[in-house]
């Protein structure tokens, strides 16, 4: 089967539809899927629900999204970064539903592995339980989480080989992982598509069988805060 | 003379012990890492990755290579990257030995409250409350009272929680106090702030 597309539009072709709930990968403006998220834009499709850790920033990554209004919900854990997305939900024009950061990540994990439900600690006593089974194992009280089972998953990585194994690259990792496995579909950006063979089997991130669609283009990858320090004087 | 934020981090980094592994929070939090000294610590970054380094140098930054506050850093000769599910397995699975977090309210029964004021500021909660619940050891540094001079140390909070009963010391420009049965029990003072000043500064109960 032949995975490699040749651009983001094409390998969305077919797949994406309005009122459908994506998966993003990437935290903060590291490792998101950007050639895919310039393509959702440009394809208009409307009320698209998303899972993703943050909302990028007003003119990068998802917040070109929320510009022309094209997202319905965002389901998150920090979207601090973002003018237009606080406009938007204190207005009442945008739904969301805060996660936890790990909670989001095992919900996407959980998904992606055929698991509807877990227990945790995290939020137990907080706004986040409200509404949620409360379970006791061994004295501690958990609340029960969902997994996330999403129309589509779109990601980032460093390297593909055609199969659509994946390797990423430092922390740009992150909820790509996740994200991937949780998506009926999985389109995979990466900067570099390499032959069958000339990747290490040993060291695949995630194995092909996650991945559907891959494309292969330039990223910007930009960096939300430069920090540096001084060269000490020799 | 109360302590001032680099005194405080200071007296957080006497709180991290050899060989531990910790997450630290962004703000004074982050300043810890300037005062571990020969200690061996390990400083995990929940966006996927133990061993973190210190700032780059100008013209070596990687869009790849950020922390939890999305600044740019580096990577040491221990560092090792994973994703977001299996970092906060090893928070959620009790292997970060504490976490070292800045606070807008504690409360006498180590109640944390650090994400949300409503109608004001609604960022998201990010990592925090999984780290409240999953670590060994949760280190709150704070300023005794917030700026019109009040309390930062309440009987009860009234911001909404980031997670119930998590706490176990906190470190304020005045001191150090732990949560214990009944209250918060004063351990140490800032060089020259007394007793009754930090009573005096807590609504919290304090229990001798």
């Amino acid at each position: 089967m032949k995975k490699i597309y040749a651009n983001a539009t094409e390998a969305l072709d077919g797949v994406l539809t309005d009122g459908m709930m994506i998966a993003a990968g990437g935290f903060g403006l590291c490792g998101i899927p950007e050639l895919l998220l310039e393509a959702i834009k440009e394809s208009g499709a409307q009320d698209l629900t998303f899972a993703s850790n943050n909302a990028g920033v007003d003119d990068f990554g998802i917040g070109i999204l929320l510009q022309t209004k094209q997202v319905k919900k965002m389901i998150s854990s920090y979207v601090g970064e973002n003018a237009e997305f606080m406009r938007q939900y204190l207005a009442g024009e945008l739904e969301l539903e805060f996660n936890p950061q790990g909670t989001l990540a095992e919900r996407m994990r959980a998904g992606g592995a055929g698991i509807p439900g877990f227990y945790t600690k995290t939020g137990v006593g907080t706004v986040i339980a409200e509404g949620k089974e409360h379970k006791d194992f061994n004295g501690e009280t958990y609340i029960m989480e969902e997994g996330i089972f999403a129309d589509l998953a779109i990601v980032k990585a460093w390297k593909a080989d055609d199969t659509g194994n994946l390797i990423f690259r430092k922390t740009a990792r992150n909820f790509n992982v996740p994200a991937a496995t949780c998506g009926k579909i999985c389109i995979a950006e990466v900067e570099e598509i390499v032959p069958r063979g000339s990747l290490d089997p040993d060291a695949i991130h995630l194995p092909g069988i996650y991945v559907h669609r891959i494309i292969q283009g330039e990223h910007e990858k930009r960096i939300e805060q430069r920090t540096t320090r001084k060269k000490e004087e020799a | 003379m109360p302590w001032d934020r680099n005194q405080m981090a200071a007296r957080a980094a006497q709180e991290l012990e050899d060989g531990m592994y910790v997450n630290l929070g962004i703000g004074i939090p982050t300043l810890v890492a300037n005062y571990v000294g020969d200690k061996d610590i390990t400083l995990q970054s929940e966006n996927g990755m133990l061993g973190m380094g210190p700032f780059p140098f100008e013209g070596e930054e990687d869009a790849d290579l950020i922390n939890a506050g999305k600044q740019t850093i580096t990577e040491l000769s221990r560092t090792s990257y994973f994703d977001s599910a299996t970092s906060f397995a090893m928070i959620r699975g009790g292997k970060i030995a504490a976490a070292v977090l800045g606070a807008m309210e504690v409360d006498e029964e180590g109640d944390l409250a650090n994400w949300m004021i409503p109608g004001v500021l609604v960022k998201g909660m990010g990592g925090a409350m999984d780290l409240v619940a999953g670590v060994g050891r949760v280190i709150v540094v704070m300023d005794h009272t917030n700026k019109h001079g009040k309390s930062k140390l309440l009987k009860k909070c009234t911001l909404p929680l980031t997670g119930k009963k998590v706490v176990n010391r906190i470190i304020t420009n005045l001191g150090v106090l732990d949560v214990v049965d009944g209250g918060l029990k004063i351990v140490e003072l800032a060089e020259g702030v007394t007793e009754d000043e930090i009573r005096g500064a807590t609504e919290a109960n304090i229990v001798n």
